[in-house]
């Protein structure tokens, strides 16, 4: 019987600073066990349970795209317990990493269709996991247009900002990067929240287009109403949700919105389907 | 099914010869309640018991259980590695599980043993266990086990029912489980052609002894969020006096939640499970401060409704709870959950009324 709760031992084999404020780091992760990484085979949009004996798991959404090999990436916000030990621990070190969980996003679903992708913060971790796999060169052409608004407090606050960069260079996918606010006179994009640089910028919702969005509760407040005036069915909005959680694998009962546990049936919802949900989130 | 007779005499050389083939876990009285326990060589479960203050939803899931080791001594190559640690998982078998509480293991099973996942602490502990039931003859006020998926004499999930009268035991073998254990107890008197209609009437009595019962038909038909949002006849008044003690999540058979907890001691360290409660804010508290479950309503209403509606609906197989009591008994503010079930079930959304008044 495969114990679900043991978790992967993992080494760290890279550290990245991501934000200006050092609150943001992002970490690579390579499987110590011959076998691992196939098992540990994920689609973009799930989760992992990172471990660190001693101190506990944390739920963190896969910051890597299935297209990339050799390694795992997760993106952390110091916060917590473990969170914060983690941001203190080196390169070489040994830890855990328990998964994939939960159901990714639609991918087959999303075949053939226009992606608006609409991210906030530090919550573009499964976003830039899916970015990452459209443009890889055996999935680009499974999908029409791709859209990506992407926005944060400031320059020095975007996460995976050389990404960002490149992606802006080509013509297979529309960035539309912001920030809040800022005085750098080299800065070259959009300045303004989410929300606003969505009506400007999203396309239109039809049949086949569909948006996936994730960021802090306010952004997604004001970015809803934005939806519907774009005329995009509630099908049609996709999110992904965090609760706190133990297991990961819908045993410890912890997470639930109703009858759906954010770890299994989760964390990736479409709003109608939130619709119907107690917001317990 | 075959019925065996077993006087007293029997039962305690039967338990005896158990002892050498397998560890015997049954009710005794500590102080002034009764609790499942392993049995001490030569202890005899209390059969006079009416019925635990906990459930026996620990002998299969202990309140505190290690799932991992490690070693935090940085020299070990095994340095921060979890391990499964060894457990006993030689054969027990529980004398004397009322039946509310094996039928309640049957819930439970639903959440460890699932398609995609398997919790192999519950469930090794449950392949281990043969479960000789005892039926209740006396139920209390507070037992409503009929009304609820279960009854005093119900034997669905048992492998031996033993039904007493007067003079020692009828034994119903129910699998092949139960079948070798009577063998090994050398219980093997079969009784009468007229035995399993004894235990029928018997049943009959018990059941007609038991006057409290949950009315629970309309709940799949409602809709969640109906019920969800039912503040003003439900959960308000309902959730006013609750002190978010967490006893009733305790004490409940079916309640099934767990923390999980790291635990060091020098260069050494564990992680654990515990039960948990839906009852506290921190079951539900983000990292960021924020609380999906902020007030205590919102825990009380999530308690019921897991049990009442999320789990009806999920499993279509009626509500999470086989009516033992002892959340009723127990709780200290008098929270009734057949009074909560009655007005989840006569709830008029139209209306925003319940059929049922606040206790």
């Amino acid at each position: 019987m495969q114990n679900p709760y043991l978790p992967y031992p993992v080494r760290i084999d890279d550290i990245t600073v991501e934000t200006e404020d050092k609150s943001l780091k992002t970490f690579k992760f390579v499987f110590l066990k011959p076998g691992d990484e196939e098992k540990f085979a994920y689609r973009a949009g799930q989760f992992a349970e990172l471990s660190i004996a001693g101190l506990g798991e944390i739920p963190i959404g896969i910051a890597s795209s299935p297209t990339e090999k050799g390694f795992v990436k997760f993106t952390v916000f110091k916060t917590g317990k473990v969170t914060s030990h983690l941001h203190a621990m080196k390169e070489g070190d040994i830890m855990g990493v328990r998964g994939p969980m939960g159901n990714s996003y639609p991918w087959d679903l999303l075949e053939g269709k226009n992606v608006v992708i609409i991210g906030g913060g530090f919550a573009f971790t499964t976003l830039r996991s899916s970015i990452v796999y459209m443009l890889h060169p055996e999935n680009r052409s499974k999908f029409n247009d791709i859209h990506v608004i992407y926005g944060a407090r400031s320059p020095g606050m975007l996460l995976y900002k050389e990404e960002l960069m490149a992606w802006a260079e080509r013509d297979d996918i529309n960035m539309h990067i912001t920030v809040d606010g800022t005085d750098d006179p080299e800065w070259k994009y959009h300045k303004g929240f989410v929300p606003a640089i969505t009506e400007q910028e999203a396309p239109p919702g039809d049949a086949d287009t569909y948006a996936i969005v994730c960021g802090p509760p306010i952004m997604i407040k004001f970015t809803q109403p934005v939806l519907d005036k774009l005329g995009y069915g509630h099908d049609q909005i996709i999110m992904s949700l965090e609760n706190r959680m133990k297991c990961g694998v819908g045993i410890c009962g912890h997470c639930n919105i109703g009858k759906e546990l954010v770890c299994k049936d989760g964390p990736v919802f479409t709003l109608d389907q939130l619709n119907k949900t107690p917001k317990e989130y | 099914m075959k019925v065996i007779q077993i006087k007293p005499s029997e039962l305690d050389a039967g338990l005896e010869k158990l002892e050498s083939a397998c560890r015997l876990i049954g009710p005794v009285k500590e102080k002034s309640y009764h609790l499942f326990k392993t049995l001490e060589p030569d202890q005899k479960p209390d059969l006079a018991y009416i019925n635990t203050r906990l459930s026996a939803k620990s002998v299969l899931y202990p309140q505190s259980e290690v799932m991992f080791e490690f070693s935090l001594d940085k020299n070990d190559d095994q340095y921060a590695i979890l391990k499964e640690p060894e457990k006993d998982r030689t054969p027990r078998a529980v004398i004397g599980i009322r039946p509310c509480d094996a039928d309640a293991y049957e819930v439970c099973r639903r959440n460890f043993d699932t398609e995609e996942y398997k919790d192999p602490y519950w469930l090794k502990n449950y392949e281990a266990t043969t479960l000789v039931g005892l039926a209740c003859s006396n139920p209390c006020p507070t037992c409503f086990c009929t009304s609820a998926g279960s009854g005093p004499f119900s034997d669905r999930n048992l492998d031996i029912l033993l039904v007493d009268n007067g003079d020692g035991y009828l034994a119903r073998i129910i699998t092949d489980k139960g079948e070798k254990l009577a063998a090994s107890a050398g219980w093997n008197t079969e009784a009468g052609s007229d035995a399993e209609a004894a235990i029928e009437k018997k049943c009959g009595e018990a059941e007609s002894k038991i006057k409290s019962s949950v009315a629970a038909d309309n709940l799949e038909k409602h809709s969640l969020i109906d019920l969800y949002e039912a503040e003003s006849a439900i959960w308000e008044p309902e959730g006013f006096a609750c002190i978010n003690c967490g006893t009733c999540t305790y004490a409940c058979p079916t309640c099934w939640c767990f923390d999980v907890q790291d635990e060091t001691y020098g260069k050494s360290g564990v992680r654990m499970r515990n039960w948990d409660s839906c009852m506290y804010p921190l079951f539900s508290l983000h990292a960021s401060g924020h609380n999906p479950r902020d007030t205590k309503i919102a825990r009380v209403r999530q308690r019921f409704m897991h049990k009442l509606k999320y789990y009806v609906d999920k499993y279509e197989k009626g509500i999470q709870c086989t009516g033992c009591g002892r959340c009723v008994r127990l709780c200290p503010v008098s929270i009734d959950i057949r009074r909560v079930c009655n007005k989840m079930n006569s709830y008029d959304p139209e209306t925003c009324r319940c059929e049922v008044a606040s206790g």
